[in-house]
């Protein structure tokens, strides 16, 4: 009778899993097919591969707003790391005052929809001739992340037990070697997990791509939806793009995997 | 002491990596390169493709095309023209922006550049080229352009002994489409979702043929006029009686795929759709009919659409990008995309020539005389009974229009679906739609 159960929600895992993962796999099917194959009424699982979708991506292109996208997600993931870092631990593990209310500053300046702030920080942008420039998207893409990085490392650094501290204090640990051999390499897993989902986030923005940017400092999202064509035939190629444009995430988040889901935990068991 | 100066080059090494940037972005090469945003269509993307052709007959020119979807296009492009941020050399814009910003002096005035004998302006379409125009100043080219028909099954009509004439009036597609309405088959398809772009573009060109304007000359609204109300009660009457079930849910798309498989037997929208009816995949290729827009008090009764190409005032390569528009929209253009990609995927609807072209008419002979003879009759200065003052058929060129427009289609969707009625729906719209007129005043 158990195993009964405990078969049926096994399959009911499996059948949830596939159905989350099927429009993945099948945009990577897709991918390797020729238009025709791809927008097929029946839909086909056997086929000649092909390659011409990634041939388009190439003639249009792509190299370089990937490059743009790899370049303002690091920098800016970079930033919200140097940032976030010391100034979570100046609310967590060496407590500033009013410690909540700076919080909700922080967590405040996401309250306003991108969209409100687009027009000043255009006009911001324009006066300092920084628009199509993928350092500026990055900073924008950095003040983005911040909130969200500074609650999240916050949230790490308080599982730190303070005993370790303490006891590093008392062998005569100064502050620098107690941030860099004690806590630091406890909450690593936290950075990471920090580190990929800033990655994420940036990787992934469109709006603010689409209207700083213009000819130099175009990230990929836009370019992705730039494949859609109203006359059809364009499935193959926007598969093989959003395949292409989907690797340099599952590559991050393959290599941080092990570092991540202790990430995850440690902020979860907060 | 020791940690301050770490601190203060950690600082500057940030800094001086970002300023680095910042200036390493900034660099530019000796040629000429113009960055051009356009909209992600199958024209726009042809004329990508061959502008290898432009670029090698003007060493020294390069250009960049940034294709993006409609909405992105409209958000990027506005915040830069507006505020002559100069990111983009030429700019994809419609019919409904081009005399606003050209009237704002965010444009370039072509009028003394597109002079030349070998360009002749003259063979662009009138009535397209009065809708680019503002007192006399051209401010962009026609890349291609648009009007609406009827297009109705042959076979279905005639099964129903239904003979539709070259020139109907709305009465008689009424008429038919209760004759031919079904179980199976809805009579005629007609846009009913919410949006200034979806259901009033041909709800609009009803409101003008039964008399209606949205505004009279001193931008009075009249949204709630005798004339007003009874083309919007028509039109709900019409889709009540014969048409597609859930019209609310429907617009170009929708009825598109409804008239494909058979489940409505004609329908009034984009001339454009009449190359898709044709295409070979599909499956009523061959058993269509066209004819003009259905009116009722006026001659014509067509809308007017165009995408097209203007050179923001402020580019820095207004010689450059004025060039390339104008071998864009060139005669030689539409050779080049006939004999390189071929003749029925010819940008329509902006130049007379085209329609004289014999390989085009026999590519597209099912639907391009009608196009023609729509798109060369419609009047854009004046598509009703009445005078207007602005220039458009299917919109009113104000910038606030997009917003009333929007508010007054979900109004009047609501009568559609029966959840008011049309008098109670205009009454509210015409509160509106006067908020908008008062600021023009």
């Amino acid at each position: 009778m158990r195993s009964a159960k405990a078969s049926i929600i096994t399959f009911i895992t499996w059948v949830i899993a596939v159905t989350y993962f099927f429009p993945v796999l099948w945009m990577f099917i897709n991918a390797f097919k020729t238009e025709n194959d791809a927008a097929s009424l029946t839909p086909k699982f056997i086929f000649t591969p092909s390659f011409e979708g990634f041939q388009r991506l190439m003639d249009r292109g792509m190299a370089s707003y990937l490059t743009n996208s790899i370049l303002a997600s690091v920098t800016s993931t970079v930033l919200v790391l140097l940032l976030s870092v010391p100034a979570a631990y100046a609310l967590s593990i060496r407590p500033i005052v009013k410690v909540q209310d700076v919080l909700f500053f922080f967590i405040s300046t996401r309250f306003m929809p991108a969209a409100a702030s687009i027009l000043p920080m255009f006009m911001i942008f324009k006066t300092l001739n920084v628009l199509d420039n993928v350092f500026a998207l990055s900073l924008v893409y950095a003040a983005m992340n911040l909130p969200i990085a500074i609650w999240m490392m916050r949230s790490f650094l308080s599982e730190v037990p303070m005993e370790i501290i303490e006891a590093a204090r008392i062998d005569g640990a100064n502050f620098r070697t107690e941030v860099t051999k004690v806590v630091l390499p406890i909450v690593l897993p936290g950075i990471a997990a920090v580190a990929l989902i800033c990655f994420i986030f940036s990787w992934n923005e469109y709006f603010f791509s689409v209207l700083l940017t213009s000819a130099n400092a175009k990230t990929t999202p836009p370019f992705l939806a730039s494949f859609v064509d109203g006359r059809g035939q364009f499935l193959a190629v926007l598969s093989a793009a959003s395949t292409v444009a989907a690797l340099p995430v599952i590559i991050a988040g393959w290599l941080a995997q092990k570092q991540l889901v202790r990430g995850l935990a440690m902020g979860a068991v907060k | 002491m020791n940690k301050r100066i770490k601190s203060l080059a950690l600082g500057g090494a940030v800094a001086g990596l970002l300023s680095f940037g910042l200036v390493g972005c900034s660099s530019d090469g000796g040629d000429v390169t113009l960055t051009l945003a356009t909209v992600n269509n199958g024209q726009m993307k042809d004329m990508e493709g061959l502008k290898g052709e432009f670029e090698a007959a003007n060493p020294g020119i390069k250009v960049n095309f940034q294709v993006m979807e409609e909405g992105d296009l409209r958000a990027a492009v506005t915040s830069d023209v507006a505020n002559a941020a100069g990111q983009y050399d030429i700019v994809t814009i419609g019919a409904y922006e081009v005399p606003q910003w050209g009237a704002n002096g965010w444009l370039t005035d072509l009028t003394a550049d597109l002079a030349d004998e070998a360009y002749d302006v003259g063979d662009i379409l009138p009535p397209v080229r009065d809708a680019l125009s503002v007192d006399g100043k051209q401010y962009a080219v026609p890349f291609y352009g648009e009007s609406s028909i009827l297009m109705y099954n042959k076979e279905i009509l005639d099964k129903a002994g239904v003979k539709m004439p070259n020139k109907p009036t709305w009465q008689q597609v009424a008429a038919a489409a209760k004759k031919v309405n079904s179980a199976e088959t809805a009579g005629i398809c007609l846009r009913g979702k919410p949006g200034w772009g979806d259901l009033f573009a041909p709800l609009t060109t009803v409101v003008q043929t039964f008399g209606g304007t949205w505004y009279d000359m001193n931008w009075n609204a009249k949204v709630n006029a005798p004339e007003f109300v009874q083309a919007v009660t028509f039109y709900k009457d019409l889709l009540d009686s014969a048409g597609q079930k859930d019209p609310v849910s429907y617009s170009f798309n929708e009825c598109l795929t409804a008239l494909k498989t058979g489940k409505v037997a004609m329908w009034y929208d984009a001339s454009v759709a009449a190359s898709m009816l044709e295409a070979d995949d599909s499956p009523v290729k061959g058993k269509m009919g066209y004819a003009h827009a259905p009116v009722v008090k006026t001659k014509e009764s067509g809308w007017l659409w165009s995408w097209n190409l203007a050179v923001p005032a402020n580019t820095q390569n207004k010689e450059a990008a004025i060039k390339f528009i104008k071998w864009a929209t060139s005669k030689e253009y539409h050779q080049l995309v006939g004999t390189k990609l071929g003749w029925s995927l010819v940008p329509p609807g902006a130049r007379t020539s085209t329609y004289a072209i014999p390989e085009y008419n026999a590519a597209a002979s099912a639907y391009a005389p009608i196009t023609l003879e729509v798109m060369s009759a419609v009047n854009p200065k004046q598509p009703g009974v009445n005078p207007q003052p602005w220039v458009g058929i299917q919109y009113v060129a104000i910038p606030e229009f997009q917003d009333v427009g929007n508010q007054v289609a979900q109004l009047v969707a609501d009568a559609i679906a029966g959840r008011t009625s049309v008098k109670e729906a205009l009454d509210k719209g015409q509160a509106i739609a006067q908020a908008a007129g008062d600021a023009q005043k």
